[in-house]
This record gives C-alpha cells, structure tokens and sequence, in this order.
C-alpha cells in the first residue's frame, strides 16, 4: 500500500473542505473496499479523511420517511427495527451481501460507491477504461461471464455489484450529500451513471461531496417484497443476477410494484416498464412471466454471459412469486 | 511500524536494548522508508516542485492510538497504513489472528472490536483509537478454555487449523448476535470464514453444542 497521511476531522465541513481542495485526499468509511483497492495499487490517495468520527450513524423518522445515516453499518441496518416495519426489502438486500464481519464494517454511504468487481479492473496488468481512461476494455472480447446485458458501452461492460443499492432503487431512495457549493438532494436512479465514453466516472457525486444520509420515502411495501440473489455458491458471493421485488396486492391482484435488479448493468437496473405492466392485474405467474419478457427486452449479452438472458427473467418471476407468495 | 510507547516490550530473549526484535524493528523501519521512497516517485517529484515537503513528511508522520487488547492498555504510535491485522501479528507478537487472503475474503483475521466481529486485514489500527479488541489469546479464562474452544476439540472442527482462530471468534460472535437457531442459520452466518480442509459440519456441531449447552460466550 501506498504511504498516505491520516486524519480524522470532527466537522463534516473540515472533510469536505479537504477532499474538495486535495486532488489526492479520499474519505474513508468502512474501508472494506477502499483498502483492498488501495492494497492492490488500483487506487492510491495520499490523504485519507475518516469520517468516522462524524454525526450519520443515526436510523430515525423524517417527513415520513425513513432516514439513514451514511456511516449507519449495513448490518445494524439490516437488523433495525423501523427498517424491518417499513423496508424489510432493504433488510434483506443487506443481508444477502457479503458476510456478517463485512456488514458489521460497511457503512450505506461506502456501500453504494463501492467499485466494481471486473476481474480487468481488478488486475493493474490488464486494460480496463474503468481503471485506466484509454486503455480499452479487457472483458468485451475477454472473460465476461459477471457481466452487464444492459446499458453497456464499447467502453466498458462491468457491473456495479452492490446488493442494497438494488433495494434503495426499487424503494425510491433519495441521496442526501453536502459539497463545497452546498447541500443537495440526489434521487436514486441519477445517483450512478451507465459507463457510456467516461466508465471512470460511476456517480453523479463531485469532488468533495459527502453523501450524508439516505431517504426512504413511505410506501405500501411492508409485506410482499422478496430480494432473490443468485451467485456460484450460496452465501458470501457477489450476484450472477439478483432481483428486489415488492409488491402492493389487494387480495390477489396487484395494485402496484416495484422491480430492480443487480448484477446486470453498470448500475442497478430498475424495471419501471414491468412495473407499469403488473399494475392492476393479477398476481399470477403468467402475469409475471410478462413483466419478465418485458423487461428483458433491449439486454444483450456476451460471450460467457449469454446465460444471463435466461436467468434473469426466470429470476425474475421467481422472485415476484416469493413476493406474491404464489407457489 | 508501530513502536510502543509506555510499555515494557515484548522480547522474550536478550537483555532490553539488544533484544533481536528490536533490530529487525529497526531495520524494517528504515527499510520501509526506503521503500516507500522507492515506490513513491510522483509523491516524491511532486512534492519537491511544490515546495510540499511539509506533507510529504507528514505522510510519514505516526498517528497515536490507545487501544484496550485483551484486556490490556497500550499505547501506541503506528504508521496509518498498518492494518489491525499487521499491528497484531507484526508488532505485538499476537499470531493467533491468521492472515489468509489479507482482502477481506477468507475470515481467517476475524477479531472482536468493541464486541462486533470484524476483519482485522481490512481494518486500519489508526481508525480503532479507544477501542476494545479481542483476538483469540483473549478469549480464554486463563488456563480454562472457552467453551466455544472446547467445543471445536471435541467436535474436530479442524484440521490444519490455520481458519480455526477466526472460525471460533466468528462463532462466539454467531452466538451472541443471536443468529444460531438452526443449522442453516449458522451456515450462512458462518459463512465468511471459509474452511480449506472443509471442516464445516464438525464446525456448525461444536457450536450447536454450545448454543444448546446454554453456556454463557
Ligand atoms: C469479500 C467481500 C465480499 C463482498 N460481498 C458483497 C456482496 O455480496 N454484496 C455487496 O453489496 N457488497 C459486498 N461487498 C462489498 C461491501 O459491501 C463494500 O465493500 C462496503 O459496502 C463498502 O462500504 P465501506 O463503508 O467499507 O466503504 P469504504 O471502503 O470506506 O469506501 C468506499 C468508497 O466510498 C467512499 N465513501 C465512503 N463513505 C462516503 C460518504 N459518506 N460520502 C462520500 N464518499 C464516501 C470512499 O471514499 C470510497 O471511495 C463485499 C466486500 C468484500 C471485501
Ligand atoms: S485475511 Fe482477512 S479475510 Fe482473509
Ligand atoms: S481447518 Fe484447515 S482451513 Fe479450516
């Protein structure tokens, strides 16, 4: 590991106030991804700030939503009371990730802008655009099997492999951050970008700007909602394909739904056509094979990921018929 | 390099002052300084053009944590790039943490820190100031093991060994977070500590034993 100077601000102001003005400085959190990059040479900054010492651990009520703090753990999170009433579908995102030594370091902010898992992003030897803007992307024509089936470019096919960011898609999450130029609201779905020319860019974030906090607006999704991921074995894996589904029924017919994947695209994949699909109609596993077709439709896979095309619709109804409790 | 402070160190062999430790401690510090020379040019360059010596030097600058380990107090002064799994291994001589992968994959460093298991690989010692860490040496009640440690010998839960300081630190703590109902609890529990010799069955008995035992982790 590079050398790198160490401080612990006690003001969110004095962090951001470094990282924006130090071109090399980073926030640490957990560290559970920024160190393994930095241990491996894929990022090197001189200057970590560790924000731990800062207020946004908290997990509490706010304008009806449900607000948690950016350094709340993924595991206490995934264990809180009011997360398990009014989103035990993030609940179960969180759970589903990592291990429990990991959720017990990982903090929500860390967890949506953790890198990808690209084997080329991973290995400095290799090309990856991602890792080295202009060196070409090793997995398009290379091993590609975890690879994205939608939203890809020329420039990079990676995906973005966090499990909670596919529930705080489906859940209508906002990202709450402050900057140098002050505080703003991000909501979820333009909070990371598709790889298009600029895959080195993953966020809408700038320089400097701490996420403080994410909101979980009130919804009717308490009860049917199911997070099925699938990976080579069966715990302590990143996602092949993973589906956060809920729904809204009214005895057996749907009044609404929301739909999201993960292991499929530069980042988590909501199905918002489905979702318009399976409102008003019943709760069946042929209405759901058609929100599956539909919202298959425009992925194109590679060399090694063609399974995906398959997978991901049968995903897909299975985890809406966990939701539905449909056998 | 972490050197302590306030402590009388731990060389077992040789008088204070000649201690075979303290050499090597003294050779890997200049050494690391050398090569971090070495693999730092840019810093190094950039730094001499913008007059930036004040930060190149404080990269090196030591960051002082107290920290409760096993029980015991230490006061230390330790470099920011030392991981807790390094700290403990390399310089307080606590090998019982194993360093399997060193990213965070394997489970073989698991240690408590303030009651919560976690990775000690991806864990900088910097960041644990004021905490209270628990490594498998601290585990045990003098020469009475811990149930859990009992537990593993009679039910053979290994057989090389080398994942088995982290599978009982992450068992006790399986235990206490209340998540051993079942043993497909336990299994995905469990699951960040991988086992090579794939000791997994015995593993998931012993801890049965004790959580059924009702003894107190
Ligand atoms: C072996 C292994 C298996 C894993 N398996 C899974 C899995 O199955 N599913 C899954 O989802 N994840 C998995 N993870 C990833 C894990 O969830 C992430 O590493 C973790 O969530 C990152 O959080 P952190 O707090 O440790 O972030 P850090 O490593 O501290 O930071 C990550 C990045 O976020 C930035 N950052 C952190 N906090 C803030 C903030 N508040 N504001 C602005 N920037 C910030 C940092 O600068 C850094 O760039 C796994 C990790 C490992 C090592
Ligand atoms: S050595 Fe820490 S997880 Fe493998
Ligand atoms: S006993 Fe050998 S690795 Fe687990």
């Amino acid at each position: 590991m590079n050398q790198f100077q160490y401080v612990q601000p006690a003001k969110s102001k004095a962090a951001i106030d470094t990282v924006t003005k130090d071109q090399t400085a980073m926030f640490i959190a957990g560290g559970t991804n920024l160190l393994d990059l930095m241990k491996r040479g894929i990022v090197t900054p001189e200057k970590l700030v560790d924000i731990n010492k800062l207020p946004l651990k908290k997990i509490q009520k706010e304008n009806g939503a449900v607000r948690i703090g950016a350094l709340a753990l993924n595991g206490e999170t995934a264990e809180d009371k009011l997360v398990l009433e009014k989103h035990p579908l993030l609940s179960q995102a969180l759970n589903a990730g990592a291990s429990a030594q990991l959720r017990n370091m990982a903090t929500v902010g860390g967890n949506m802008l953790q890198r990808t898992r690209c084997p080329y992003f991973y290995d400095t030897a290799l090309p990856c655009n991602k890792r080295e803007p202009g060196t070409g992307c090793g997995a398009l024509e290379g091993y590609n099997r975890m690879h994205a089936i939608f939203g890809h470019s020329e420039k990079c096919i990676a995906v973005h492999p966090s499990d909670m960011s596919v529930a705080l898609a489906a859940l209508d999450a906002t990202v709450l951050v402050s900057g140098p130029k002050g505080d703003r609201k991000i909501p979820f779905a333009d909070f990371h970008r598709l790889p298009g020319d600029t895959p080195h860019i993953e966020t809408n974030l700038q320089k400097g700007e701490l996420i403080l906090a994410v909101d979980l607006p009130e919804n009717p999704y308490t009860k049917n909602i199911h997070y099925l991921k699938i990976r080579d074995r069966a715990s302590y894996a990143f996602a092949l394909i993973s589906v956060a589904a809920a729904l809204d029924l009214d005895g057996s017919n749907i009044r609404s739904a929301r739909l999201a994947m993960g292991g499929v695209a530069h980042k988590p994949w909501r199905l918002t056509e489905a979702e318009n699909f399976l409102a008003g109609k019943p709760a069946t596993e042929t209405t759901f094979r058609q929100a599956a077709d539909l919202a298959m439709r425009g992925a194109k896979a590679f060399e090694h990921n063609k399974f995906k095309l398959k997978l991901g619709p049968n995903a897909i109804v299975q985890a809406l018929k966990n939701a539905a409790g449909v056998a | 390099m972490a050197v302590e402070k306030d402590l009388p160190h731990t060389c077992s062999q040789g008088e204070k002052g000649q201690c075979p430790n303290e050499a090597r401690r003294d050779f890997l510090k200049y050494s690391s300084i050398l090569t971090a020379f070495a693999f730092m040019p840019n810093m190094a360059v950039k730094a001499a053009d913008l007059k930036l010596e004040e930060k190149l030097v404080s990269a090196f600058e030591k960051v002082n944590v107290t920290l409760n380990i096993n029980g015991k107090k230490r006061k230390l002064s330790i470099e920011p790039r030392t991981t807790l799994l390094d700290l403990l291994r390399e310089q307080l001589n606590l090998t019982g943490t194993k360093k399997g992968c060193d990213y965070g994959q394997c489970g073989a460093c698991t240690v408590h820190v303030d009651g919560q298991r976690v990775l000690s690989c991806l864990s900088l010692a910097a960041m644990q100031d004021g905490k209270k860490i628990t490594t498998i040496e601290g585990l045990a009640d003098g020469h009475e093991l811990h149930p859990m440690q009992a537990a593993f010998i009679k039910h053979d839960g290994f057989q090389c060994g080398y994942c088995t300081p982290g599978q009982i630190m992450s068992a006790v703590a399986c235990i206490r977070e209340g998540h051993a109902d079942s043993d497909d609890e336990i299994r995905e529990y469990m699951s960040g500590n991988i086992c090579r010799c794939g000791a997994y069955p015995n593993i998931v008995n012993a801890i049965k034993e004790v959580k059924n035992g009702g003894q107190k982790v």
